[in-house]
């Protein structure tokens, strides 16, 4: 069965939690990421709002923690994102999020 | 050392265990007491997690947590105290014992209070961490001196503000409520999240500040809760916001006098409220009337309908709730600014009332222990000695000595000598809690003895310590975090310890081990264990064991104190000041020199109040903006940490920087009349093009410790560019967020050497701009 991970990137204000969580969690060296939170270029519109978000993307890294979820906890991003933004499940049940969650939001799947 | 496995908090083997605690500092951040599981392996703290039954951080940690391990066995740490050798500045060391450095700090204190008097001592402290609860206890109860510091101009972090709610309402600090109260949080029966919340001069995001979790505005959002940006930056928050006020550095004030212009002109404000218990609102009224929004949007550099529409969003929208920041402390009239943004709280019907602003209970924890200890002061010390005499509205709030006065007194000896410094868990020589650190610097050479409490070899403490005593992390010792530092205590933590580094003491350890020999009658406790579990049965109804067991204390809230007599110490309805009310006008502030209603005025430096030098630094020059990666000069040795913020940042707009020759990037250098500082360019539409905004807080540890260079402390030390004394009647306040400057490209962070020519003489003095100009 297939998982993924949820992002409501809608609250991501770029706190990184995500990245050292990871990087804790799989001891990755400096220069690499199991996540890494991106930011967009900035645009204002029409209305005179600014569009501009903080955007997380996975890498081959990612095994969804595998030795954690065994135990029972939640993958380590998902619980230590302070916008508790980042969902974990099958694809199925984070399609079916997608339909609930309000706000901007992504799917990511490492392969 | 032996982990107590029979402690509930504790679960494992002894090789092999995991302790609940919650955390505060050192590493600082402000007492919010996330709640962490601290994973020890041989002897070793191997990994940081959250504790999702927290009921505040349910889980979540930020980075510094995250990355603890790196700071706890760092190798640039130092785990045993410390003895110079070779001359100040040279950072050469030799090992000693606690007793041994117990005996030299006895020694030569003694000494040196024979020679000069008891108040020759000094007991500086910085911000935010654990140790702003025992400075002026280890000042009063260890060395008998009336001089505990702070050495921020103006005291502006936090102090003005919390000064400034007890002078006119007599309470604690209004907080947002945020259903922290409540171990059931936001499903608490009768909490309704604020409709609107005004953050204000704040990014509570990525400061957390004085223990709100920042993190809590997304839960708000997440529930409904609308969001008013009042900020000079386009921050992710204003981005995310339904209103964003950009407005210019330093016009605070003027912006809450239009807001209440229109609410009080409209007959948008809650009657009911004002009649019972206000204080002095006819001559609000009165006041108000300058300030009209067509005016004031001139000063902002605004749209004076976008005042309107946040106004009505504001009164018209009950319950609502504003974050009022750091900005209030750190500009020319921002007590001003605090003092109208209370009087918004209190006519709209907002103060202490569900999805409003929480007001504390009166029991302050720690409190009444720490202004007891003045009685160990010889008589008249507190009152008549301490440092500050020109400011009776600071010296009455405030249990220090006044910084700026602080700061004179070295320099020129009066009213007395200051001869020995006691840096207790501050680096303040970097740009941390000061201004003109350049002349601090100078000043400060003139202490004949210093020790110097930290976790690692800091500028300041490579310049100026004689006797160096290592502090133990948060996961290293015993604690009680108190969230406002006990002035609105939405919840308490217990810090637990779970290893020993070395021969590291907590803060309160050093006070103790301190205070035994100098002072016995007034440390009777062996233990830091012992020392809580009496402070904690003075305030409430358990000991340090019950804490300890639950992990948290959830005191809940009742509402409306004011109607049942839970805000004044005689149990009467009302508030604890003079008049029972919420004082809009001041009665106290005229006894101090202070107008005693809230005014707007031009900026110390800004192109209207300084023209001439307005035309050589045309720019405006707000600091101090946080992020999570550092808390102020902390962390700078974490390779995780600083691969995500390597270098200090001062962000340009894209126009400004293209006029300059300036890429994203490039090294830039602000510079003012005063000094100067050499950041990263960040080159964004994000900050309007008459604004540049600078990191503080930076020193590279990875560069030569010894002098000149002193880890590159002059470098990119952002508050050389800041005066001293741009202080208000009161004795409050400073201008890190409302200052000018002009930028220029330079090639590297070398550019200048290490000093840069910062200690030319009567650089930082400049007649014609200093001092004097401003008290004329």
């Amino acid at each position: 069965m297939d998982n993924a991970l949820l992002v409501n990137y809608e609250y991501c204000f770029g706190c990184h939690s995500c990245e050292v969580a990871c990087k804790k969690s799989h001891n990755l060296p400096l220069g690499e990421w199991g996540i890494k939170v991106q930011e967009t270029t900035p645009q204002k519109l029409e209305n005179g709002r600014w569009m501009w978000d903080f955007v997380p993307y996975i890498t081959e890294k990612c095994d969804f923690c595998a030795d954690r979820v065994k135990e029972g906890k939640k993958p380590s991003c998902v619980q230590h994102c302070l916008a508790f933004c980042i969902e974990y499940g099958t694809i199925e049940e984070m399609v079916k999020r997608l339909g609930e969650v309000k706000g901007k939001c992504e799917i990511l799947i490492p392969r | 050392m032996d982990i107590d496995l029979s402690k509930p908090y504790v679960s494992g083997t002894q090789d092999d265990y995991v302790v609940r605690s919650c955390a505060w500092s050192p590493p600082g951040d402000h007492p919010v007491g996330c709640g962490v599981k601290l994973h020890v392996k041989d002897g070793m703290l191997i990994d940081v997690e959250g504790d999702e039954a927290h009921p505040i951080s349910q889980g979540r940690l930020c980075v510094r947590c995250l990355d603890l391990p790196e700071y706890v066995h760092n190798p640039q740490r130092i785990i045993y105290p410390m003895r110079r050798v070779g001359e100040r500045g040279e950072n050469k060391w030799e090992r000693i014992t606690w007793d041994e450095a117990i005996d030299e700090i006895y020694e030569k204190t003694k000494a040196l209070q024979e020679k000069y008097g008891k108040q020759t001592v000094v007991v500086f402290a910085g911000t935010g961490r654990e140790a702003t609860l025992y400075y002026c206890p280890l000042a009063f109860a260890v060395f008998g001196t009336p001089n505990a510091c702070f050495a921020m101009s103006g005291f502006a972090c936090y102090g003005p503000r919390r000064s400034i709610a007890y002078y006119l309402f007599g309470t604690g600090y209004p907080e947002v409520d945020f259903a922290g109260y409540f171990a059931d949080r936001y499903d608490h029966p009768g909490y309704e999240v604020p409709k609107y919340i005004i953050c204000w001069g704040k990014q509570p995001l990525y400061s957390n500040p004085d223990g709100f979790p920042g993190f809590s505005i997304i839960d708000m959002m997440k529930r409904g809760s609308k969001i008013i940006s009042i900020d000079p930056q386009v921050t992710w928050l204003a981005a995310h916001s339904e209103y964003h006020v950009q407005l210019r550095p330093g016009t605070d004030a003027a912006l809450a006098l239009a807001m209440l212009n229109i609410i009080i002109n409209e007959d948008l404000y809650d009657h009911d409220f004002v009649e019972n218990w206000c204080y002095g609102f006819e001559d609000l009224r009165e006041r108000v009337q300058e300030y009209t929004p067509e005016r004031v949007a001139n000063i902002c550099w605004i749209d004076e309908q976008l005042i309107y529409d946040v106004t009505y969003a504001y009164a018209k929208n009950h319950p609502s709730a504003i974050q009022w920041g750091l900005a209030f402390d750190q500009t020319s009239t921002g007590g001003q600014a605090g003092q109208a943004v209370l009087s918004l709280m209190a006519i709209t019907g907002n103060l202490d009332v569900p999805g409003g602003q929480t007001l504390g209970p009166r029991t302050v924890f720690l409190g009444k222990w720490r202004f007891d200890t003045a009685q160990y002061l010889d008589e008249g010390m507190f009152d008549q000695v301490r440092i500050g005499q020109k400011y009776p509205g600071f010296l009455n709030a405030m249990s220090t000595a006044q910084p700026d006065e602080l700061l004179k007194t070295l320099e020129t000896d009066e009213p007395y000598p200051l001869r020995m410094g006691f840096f207790q868990s501050s680096n303040f020589l970097t740009a941390t809690c000061n201004v003109a650190p350049q002349r601090w610097y100078k000043a400060l050479q003139k202490l004949e003895f210093n020790v110097v409490t930290d976790l690692f070899m800091t500028p300041t403490a490579v310049a100026l310590a004689d006797i160096f005593l290592p502090l133990a992390s948060h996961a290293e010792h015993v604690g009680v975090v108190t969230p406002h530092f006990g002035r609105n205590l939405h919840f308490m933590g217990a810090m637990n310890k779970a290893l020993q580094v070395g021969e590291c003491k907590s803060d309160i350890e050093v006070c103790i081990t301190l205070g035994k020999r100098f002072n016995p009658d007034a440390w009777p406790w062996d233990t830091a264990e012992e020392f809580f579990d009496e402070q904690l049965k003075l305030a409430f109804p358990f000991g340090l064991d019950k804490l300890q067991h639950d992990i948290t204390y959830s005191p809940d809230l009742t509402y409306k104190k004011y109607e049942t007599g839970g805000l004044r110490s005689d149990g009467k309805p009302g508030f604890e000041t003079t008049t029972g009310k919420c004082e809009l006008k001041s009665t106290i502030y005229p006894l101090f020199g202070e107008d005693p209603l809230p005014f707007y005025k031009e900026p110390h430096y800004s192109p209207y109040s300084q023209p001439e030098l307005a035309e050589e630094y045309p720019l405006i020059l707000t600091t101090g903006g946080r992020k999570l990666t550092s808390f102020h000069s902390e962390h700078r040795q974490l390779e995780t940490l600083r691969e995500i913020d390597m270098y200090p940042v001062v962000s340009i707009n894209t126009e400004t920087a293209a006029a300059h020759g300036i890429q994203d990037g490039d090294w830039v250098c602000i510079e003012n009349m005063f000094g100067h500082a050499i950041e990263k360019a960040r080159v964004t539409p994000l900050i309007p093009e008459r604004i540049v905004h600078a990191s503080h807080g930076w020193w590279y540890p990875e560069q030569e410790g010894a002098e000149p260079n002193l880890f590159g402390n002059w470098k990119s030390n952002i508050n050389t560019l800041l005066p001293n004394s741009c202080v208000s009647a009161l004795g409050f306040g400073s201008i890190h967020k409302d200052m000018i400057c002009k930028i220029y490209r330079v090639d590297s962070l070398d550019e200048f050497g290490p000093t840069g020519g910062l200690f030319e003489e009567g650089r930082w003095l400049y007649p014609e701009y200093g001092e004097e100009h401003l008290n004329g």
